[in-house]
This record gives C-alpha cells, structure tokens and sequence, in this order.
C-alpha cells in the first residue's frame, strides 16, 4: 500500500468549508461563506446535543420537579439549535435546513464540543457538564449579542435570558450536592472529575473562529477564560469541591473528532427521520 | 385539535360580530390595522386559555400587510401553534394576504404583558409575574408567605410554587 501524504490543519479547514462536487482547488474562494455557517453550525450543534442528552432523563429524573427543569432546559436548547441550524442552512445556501443538519449529517459532520456529548451518569455527573457549560454559554451569549451578524445577535439576547436559568440552577445542584452528604460531595467530585477535562476545548481558537472574529461575527474565546474560572472556582469552593488541577485536554470536537457516545446519541435521534424520509408531525 | 375547534368557533362569530358593527367597507389602512387587532385579541395562548396573544405581549407591531409576533421562549412548543392560531384567526376574518413574521429581537419580556393580562393571570390561579426576589403572592388566598418548590414549571414560562398560609401549590409566570 503506497502511504498517503498526511492532511494538514489547513487542509481540513478548506475542505470542510466545501460545498458538495466542488474541486478542492476552489477551497480559497469557498471560504468566505463557509465561516458563517461553520460559526453557526458549531453554535447549533452544542445546543442540539446537549439538548437531545438531558431530554434522556425525561421521566427518569430523581423526582418530577428535576423531570421539569431538566426537560425545560433541554425545550431551550433544542429551540436555540433549531434558529441557529436554520440559520446556517440557509447561510450554506444549498438546500438544507435544521432538520436535514441535524438528522441527515453523520457523526464526522458534528462539530459539537465533546462536553456536550458526554453521557448523563447520575444525576451529580449531568448537572456538574450542564453547570460548566452553562456558565460557558452565558458569556458566549453575552458577548454575541454584539455579532455583526444579525441573526446571531438576535438568538444570543434571547437565549441568554433562559442560558441564565440554566447557569443558575445547575450551581446550585453543584453547591447543595457538593456541600451535602458524604455520598453526594464524592458524586459530585467524580461528575465534575469526568467532565473538567472537556473543559479547555470550550476556549480552543482556530481558523474557523479567528476568521469569524475578523468579520465581527464571533468573540474571543480564550479571553472568557479568567471571568470562566472565577465563577466556577467561586461555586466549586462553596460546594466544598477541590478545583480540578489541570489534567490533559481533550480536544477536536471542533473538527469532527468526537467520542464513541456522540454516534450512540444520534443513532437514537437520528433513526425516524433517516427509516422514514418523508414522515412529519 | 380541540383548541382549533375553538378557535374556530371564536373567529366566526367574531367574523359575525364585525360584520353587524362595521356594515362598511374597509378602505382606510387605520381601520384595517384596528380590525387585524380586534381578531389578535380574539387568539388566545394554547397553554393560558384565559389570555390572547396580545395581552402576552407577542404581537409586537401591525399593519395593514404584516403581523410582527415574537417567540416567548426559544423553545416554546406553543409558538408554533400561535403563530397556526393566527393564520387561522386572519383567514377566518378575511384577513388572508397579511403576513405573520417573527421577529427575536429586542427579545420579549414579561415587562410587555399588559395590565388586563396580568389580572387574567392572576384570576387563572397563575401569579403574574414580579421581579426576581420581589414577595410572590398567592393567588387563591392572597398571602405572601410562599415558597418555590422548582424555578421550572410545567410551562418554560411558568415556576412552580407553595403556599404556606393555605398550603396550595401555584404556578408564577416567571419574570423574563
């Protein structure tokens, strides 16, 4: 077997940004437009996923009022992934719209953060990934309501609103489960041990992200970092709960990289629309 | 389907009521917007049957062409079906060629619910809402010792409360 040559970053990015039977000679030319769908694609894909996770708990949870905030949270952010993937749909401008974006792409076309992907666990373990998170998208959100792009705008002032519940309810879990008995403290370190080193790919920059920074569409993600730690050690230091040291980054959800658990979660989501195409509500 | 069979029912005997009040024809635009409102405070939120989509605050702009309307919550279930109800309401009223849009920004608030709304609310057994950490009073027996049970109701909208005075649960309208 000859061996291939090996793909660089660079050309990841200029086929990724490849609409279907193009060459890849047309890759610069093709960049442009490709940001703002990257952008959006990567804003829709986090909120699509972990809204699909916490909808597992769905008559699950420990008693109905968590069954309801965690349903309530899973409406919000299945809402954002719906104008976000509609948005990049009709920003890629070939034909797709949420709904084909988010049943009809397979597992490398996802370009999710892995936090999001993480499995439920306990309870302990589903709260500590939603109050990282949360805390993550609230200052996203913050500062995206500054976007050049009015779209974007538009669903960051609103979606932060219902993002600040979410940050707020999930500290609190962090805080009463951390600071409560000796079996909810040790599950709660573990939840937040599992997740933590999902963390620093929160604040990843790349191509994509810098481009989109150029054309005012997107924010800095590695300057969130220091207001991120701060609220996060604030609430990890009153649920009594060590500050993770830093343990070795899990990065490339980005990039299509994902965890063997993003595929088990699609192929829950994905199996109705893909067995029977033209089936509606 | 129930609730379109309602509505169905409203917006004819509303078309029925418009007709004896206004034997004219329409020819200015002001009339016009007035009778697209007139309809809109006819359609009625699926999940609080006692308030339209007026006094929530959704529709946010008309003329004699468009409907504006805004979501509540991003994920709101019922934004389709209001926004279903309104189409159903116009086209039942004569209404067909005005277009609905959506707009998501400047995002709704609960600020934008009207006095007469709010008093609905509270008459449905549902406290309207007030700000973060303001008393919350009960809405059967008026008292402000109560607690809340969990920020998430059985509605995006609404959190689920108690009573200590006559120990009934409630639901408050979150403030948004």
């Amino acid at each position: 077997m000859p061996s291939l040559p090996p793909i660089r970053p660079e050309d990841e990015a200029a086929a990724r940004t490849l609409p279907q039977g193009t060459g890849a000679f047309d890759a610069v030319a093709e960049l442009e437009p490709g940001i703002l769908f990257n952008t959006l694609l990567r804003l829709g894909d986090d909120s699509l996923i972990l809204g699909q996770r916490l909808s597992e708990w769905t008559g699950h949870a420990p008693s109905v009022e968590v069954d309801l905030s965690l349903a309530n949270m899973a409406l919000d952010l299945i809402g954002q992934a719906t104008l976000f993937l509609n948005a990049a749909g009709k920003a890629e401008g070939q034909g797709r719209d949420g709904d084909k974006l988010a049943f009809h792409r397979d597992v490398l076309d996802f370009t999710n953060c892995l936090l999001v992907e993480q499995p439920n666990g306990d309870f302990a373990q589903t709260m500590a990934r939603q109050f990282l998170f949360s805390t993550w998208q609230k200052l996203l959100f913050e500062r995206l309501i500054g976007s050049s792009d009015a779209r974007i705008s538009a669903v960051a002032e609103k979606a932060v609103k219902e993002v600040t519940y979410h940050q707020e309810l999930s500290a609190e879990w962090v805080i009463r489960l951390g600071d409560g008995t000796e079996e909810s403290h040790r599950r709660m370190a573990n939840g937040i041990d599992w997740m933590w080193r999902f963390v620093p790919e929160l604040f990843e920059m790349d191509e994509v992200a810098d481009a989109a920074i150029a054309r005012g569409l997107f924010t800095d993600l590695a300057a969130l970092r220091s207001e991120y730690d701060r609220i996060v050690g604030a609430v990890l230091t009153e649920a009594k709960l060590d500050i993770p040291t830093d343990q070795r980054p899990i990065l490339g959800g980005r990039r299509g990289h994902h965890s063997e658990h993003l595929g088990h979660l699609l192929c829950t989501m994905q199996f109705l629309p893909r067995t029977y195409p033209d089936a509606v509500w | 389907m129930a609730v379109a069979e309602v509505h169905f029912r409203e917006n004819r005997s509303l078309r029925a009521k418009s007709r004896s009040a206004s034997p004219h024809k329409r020819v200015s635009t002001s009339l016009d917007t007035s009778g697209i409102w007139d309809v809109l405070a006819q359609v009625l939120d699926p999940e609080v049957p006692v308030v339209s989509v007026v006094e929530l605050g959704i529709v946010r702009s008309v003329t004699a062409e468009t409907v504006t309307i805004t979501p509540t919550y991003t994920g709101c279930p019922a934004t389709e079906v209001i926004e279903r109800d309104i189409r159903a309401a116009l086209d039942a009223a004569g209404y067909r060629s005005v277009r609905i849009e959506t707009a998501l920004s400047p995002a709704w608030t609960t600020d934008w619910i009207t006095p007469e709304g709010r008093i609905k609310l509270h008459a449905y057994g549902i406290a309207p809402p007030v700000p973060r950490g303001a008393a919350v009073a009960c809405p059967q027996c008026g008292s402000s010792d109560t607690v809340e049970i969990s920020r998430f109701g059985a509605t995006a909208c609404k959190s689920l409360w108690r009573c200590r005075s006559c120990a009934e649960p409630f639901d408050l309208f979150k403030c948004h």
